[in-house]
């Protein structure tokens, strides 16, 4: 395949940055989305010229490291894919594919495509946990949960935290990634002990990392890859105002 | 020299005698006392949340953007624990026996033991942290049997155990976070170590977003790093995983043992191209239902489900009738290597064997199979365009694994004082191979609930220790030695990419170290690798500067992995003997099994650097088997 490319590029956090054209000869379509990247980088070392950062790890789709903006939208054209699943075969012969990072106020950039995402850590850290430490932990069988609630926790627990949601959203809301964290443990009963000092907690930090409030576009639920449901928004935003209720 | 330091007394009793005679911490002085851990996958966050909850100081670093992608995250299978919850006999001696004998007997009995012992609390601490294991419908926890045992103790949470548990314990971390007692260093990369006076006494670490070049110091310091696997660069492992921070401990004095150990999967997807940059590994769950055969014919040019059962070689169930398409994965990969080798593999490449579901779609019907692999089957299609559900899967193997590491003591600290290993950068508990849904455990165990005593016991001795200073003359020299190499590495001006050299040792370790090895295959990969190590040094290129430069973590990794792939070859040619993962084909039966020698092998072979010139030194230590007898592994 011939493939045209814009990409962005941007120096550091300080550069205004800005598209720049590229071409490839010979892609593979069986080629990943990543390993088309690595050819053009191999490409440009050969040249003498700076590579292009992207971040990346896993390669498999559980990492959640790999997200840009392809043309647009979330990790590309396919349903439920990550950036390092997609594959050229997806790509038309002759197309000209833009290549963006994921951009939100919350989500700096910090050299061409690779972004910092360490708001999401500390929405974590806020209390997306529950607070056992080690070594105290009750026979495992001894907190039954039903074959169905396991299950939806599980659910929303694949979160696999790499921003999409945020990146597609007008306006920059990690609602899907924090409710579903809160949905994750406040549907355990190990969880729910906890559960109004951890939803409020977590969204005031959420606001404190400058994410939007989500305004129901449902753009995230249709871009993540984990098709983590807008449902644990609402069950989110149900936790939060009856924490409101209770307190007056 | 090499003092294992395992408890005396029956094995049952070893474990809790050593906590009940384990020095203690006292809260106070917990509190002056600093601990760095390298690595926040399973071992790494279990270690540095568990550190964090008793008051310690801990700094926790990994080289991802955050320590959730650690890549404890890609494990599929479970984990195993021996809880006895499906009444079917299994105990701690039992699961202890299946791991000695799967590791060829190759390990210490004691640690073994105690991993045996230890699992059913990891899977208590994971449930109160919320990870959503599979459960049966009473609301119970439920579990599986997996690669080759006859109980059912692996635990699991769909396909993604490993991601559910590594969440848990990161969640555990990001609470200590919060708390104050863990300070998070992500996108750091640690670079050297740094001794003083024999101890371990912190790391040099560059931080991959400034380029900057820091000094931690720490009264002890942890690795817990990971696996090594990608130096094949082809492996099921992430693109990130290296083996720097083991090798620069390693030039420090902590010796490695059993480096040449690597397993080799045999259900990953098959290369596809020149440009490909990982294998992805398809869960070994598959081969409950799947069937592995190649054509009979060498040349088939017939698609697969063309081809009539007269005319494939459903070649384990022939040689491995008891264990079939379940056979270890040791003798299954090896399987496979085999036929491809012989000249019929199948693919574009020929570099594969079918998997092939459909006599269990037949008999159990399509919808039936969706519900146990649907996700695979999706998975295999995204990246190979191809349908399973209509023909056969291509799988091949893939490296995997390092059961080799750090050597550690049953302190699990390496043979430098206050240096310890956890989880996949040690050695320990799995011999000459991994049996399947062990790691994930061991690397917790380690961290949750063995290292939190044994650093306890070390840490006891240390409380007089002032904060350490980093602006001693072991810093400066440590600092400066790392900025010589990076700037080293920036200046050679060559023409070729790090990528290139990776690519260029993975070829020849995985023809002459992999799989199967031999004296003369392995004295020239010696030679080889000694020379692509000079190449490299002349001809690297590294474009863009000191700041964020992937070209330069990636060129730091293979500079290192170009001198450990080396050392992994001496291993696998002193080891004059067949066993597990290590094949030479000098020292098999005349069926073409691996023979392994109990009578001058059975020991861990523990390596010394001695330079850069010089070959490598082995230590011995010998393997004391008091509760079992070696037995020859049959699956036939
Ligand atoms: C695809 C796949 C599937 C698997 N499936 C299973 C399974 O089903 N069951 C099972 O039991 N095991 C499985 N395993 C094995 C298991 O996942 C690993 O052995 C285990 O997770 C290793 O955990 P760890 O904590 O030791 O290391 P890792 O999770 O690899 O963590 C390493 C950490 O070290 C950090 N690090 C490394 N080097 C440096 C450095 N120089 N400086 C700073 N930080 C550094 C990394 O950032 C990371 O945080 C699988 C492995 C793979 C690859
Ligand atoms: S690289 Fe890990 S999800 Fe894509």
């Amino acid at each position: 395949m011939h493939i045209r490319l814009k990409i962005w590029r941007q120096e550091n956090s300080q550069d205004a940055g800005r598209m720049q054209d590229y071409e490839l000869a010979a892609v593979d379509p069986d080629m990943s989305f990543l390993e088309m990247l690595d050819m053009l980088n191999e490409q440009l070392l050969g040249k003498g010229e700076r590579t292009i950062e992207f971040d990346h790890d896993c390669r498999e789709g559980i990492c959640g490291q790999c997200g840009v903006m392809i043309n647009g939208r979330a990790h590309g054209p396919l349903k439920n894919t990550t950036t390092c699943q997609l594959h050229m075969r997806s790509f038309a012969e002759g197309e000209v594919i833009y290549i963006e990072p994921f951009r939100a106020t919350a989500f700096p950039v910090k050299c061409d495509l690779k972004i910092d995402r360490s708001a999401l850590d500390r929405v974590i850290q806020a209390g997306g946990f529950i607070s056992v430490n080690t070594g105290q932990a009750p026979e495992a069988n001894s907190i039954p949960v039903g074959h169905g609630v396991a299950e939806a926790a599980f659910d929303a627990a694949a979160c696999i935290g790499c921003g999409a949601c945020v990146a597609v959203c007008k306006n920059s809301s990690a609602a899907l990634f924090t409710s579903a964290k809160i949905t994750h443990l406040v549907l355990l009963p190990q969880g729910e002990v906890e559960a109004s000092e951890r939803v409020r907690q977590m969204v005031d930090q959420m606001d404190a990392e400058g994410f939007g409030h989500c305004s129901n576009t449902e753009a995230c639920e249709a871009e993540c890859p984990q098709q983590i449901s807008v449902l644990h928004i609402a069950r989110m935003n149900w936790e939060y105002n009856k924490l409101q209720l209770l307190k007056t | 020299m090499l003092e294992s330091k395992i408890p005396d007394g029956p094995l049952e009793d070893k474990w809790r005698y050593y906590k009940e005679h384990a020095k203690l911490v006292n809260p106070a002085n917990r509190r002056k006392l600093e601990v760095i851990v390298v690595g926040t996958g399973l071992a790494g966050s279990s270690i540095a949340a568990s550190l964090g909850e008793m008051g310690y100081r801990v700094k926790s670093f990994c080289f991802q953007d955050t320590p959730r992608r650690a890549h404890s995250v890609a494990a599929q299978g479970g984990v195993n624990a021996c809880k006895n919850y499906k009444n079917d006999g299994d105990n701690i001696f039992r699961m202890f026996y299946d791991t000695i004998k799967g590791g060829d007997f190759r390990s210490r009995e004691g640690n073994v033991y105690r991993l045996a012992e230890c699992s059913a609390s990891l899977i208590d601490q994971a449930v109160a942290q919320g990870v959503p294991f599979g459960r049966e419908y009473g609301g119970y926890l439920n579990n599986r049997s997996f690669g080759g045992v006859q109980v059912s103790r692996t635990f699991y949470a769909r396909g993604q155990t490993g991601q559910q548990l590594l969440l848990g314990a990161y969640q555990a971390l990001m609470r200590q976070v919060h708390l104050g007692t863990v300070q998070l260093f992500a996108r750091h990369e640690m670079l050297d170590l740094v001794t003083i006076d024999g101890k371990a006494r912190g790391v040099i670490v560059r931080n991959l977003d400034t380029g900057n070049i820091e000094r931690h110091g720490a009264h002890a310091v942890i690795l817990a790093t990971g696996g090594f696997g990608k130096i094949y660069y082809l492996s099921t492992l992430a693109m990130g995983c290296n083996g720097s921070a083991i090798w620069r401990a390693h030039k420090k004095g902590a010796l490695i043992a059993n480096p040449s150990w690597t397993q080799i999967h045999p259900t990953s997807l098959p290369q596809s191209g020149e440009y490909q940059s990982k294998l992805t590994l398809m869960s070994e769950s598959l081969r409950n239902d799947g069937r592995i055969w190649v054509p009979k014919n060498q040349d088939e040019k017939r698609l697969p489900n063309q081809v009539p059962e007269e005319d494939r070689d459903y070649y384990l169930e022939r040689r491995y009738p008891a264990f079939g398409n379940l056979s270890p994965r040791d003798i299954a990969s090896r399987a496979a290597k085999e036929r491809i080798d012989a000249g019929y593999g199948i693919g574009p490449l020929k570099n594969a064997v079918y998997l092939d579901f459909s006599r269990a779609i037949k008999e159990q019907g399509e919808p039936k199979i969706r519900e146990k692999y649907g996700n695979l089957f999706r998975m295999y299609e995204k990246i190979t365009g191809i349908d399973a559900y209509k023909e056969p899967m291509r799988i091949s193997p893939a490296a995997h694994f390092s059961m080799g590491g750090l050597w550690v003591d049953y302190e699990l600290m390496t043979t430098i004082p206050g240096l310890f290993a956890l989880g996949e950068a040690n050695f320990a508990d799995h011999g000459a191979n991994r049996l399947g849904a062990n790691s994930l455990l061991q690397a917790c165990v380690d961290g949750y609930f063995i290292a939190p005593y044994t650093l306890g016991n070390y840490l006891a001795d240390e409380i007089k220790t002032p904060t350490i200073d980093t602006s001693q003359l072991a810093f400066d020299s440590a600092a400066a030695r790392v900025e010589g190499q990076l700037r080293a590495l920036m200046s050679i001006g060559g023409k070729l990419s790090a990528d290139h050299f990776h690519k260029t040792l993975g070829k020849i370790l995985y023809d002459k170290c992999g799989l199967s090895r031999s004296r003369e295959g392995l004295e020239q990969a010696i030679n080889e690798i000694k020379a692509l190590r000079q190449q490299f040094y002349e001809q690297l290129y590294i474009p863009g500067g000191m700041a964020i430069n992937s070209e330069l973590e990636k060129a730091g990794r293979v500079a290192d992995y170009l001198e450990l792939g080396e050392l992994m070859c001496y291993d696998a040619l002193t080891r004059e003997e067949s066993c597990g993962a290590h094949f030479r084909v000098e020292y098999q039966t005349p069926e073409g099994e691996a023979k392994r020698n109990d009578r001058d092998f059975s020991f861990i072979s523990a390596w010394e650097w001695a330079g850069s010139h010089n070959p490598p030194v082995l230590h011995k230590e010998p393997l004391k088997f008091e509760f079992v007898t070696p037995t020859v592994r049959s699956y036939k």
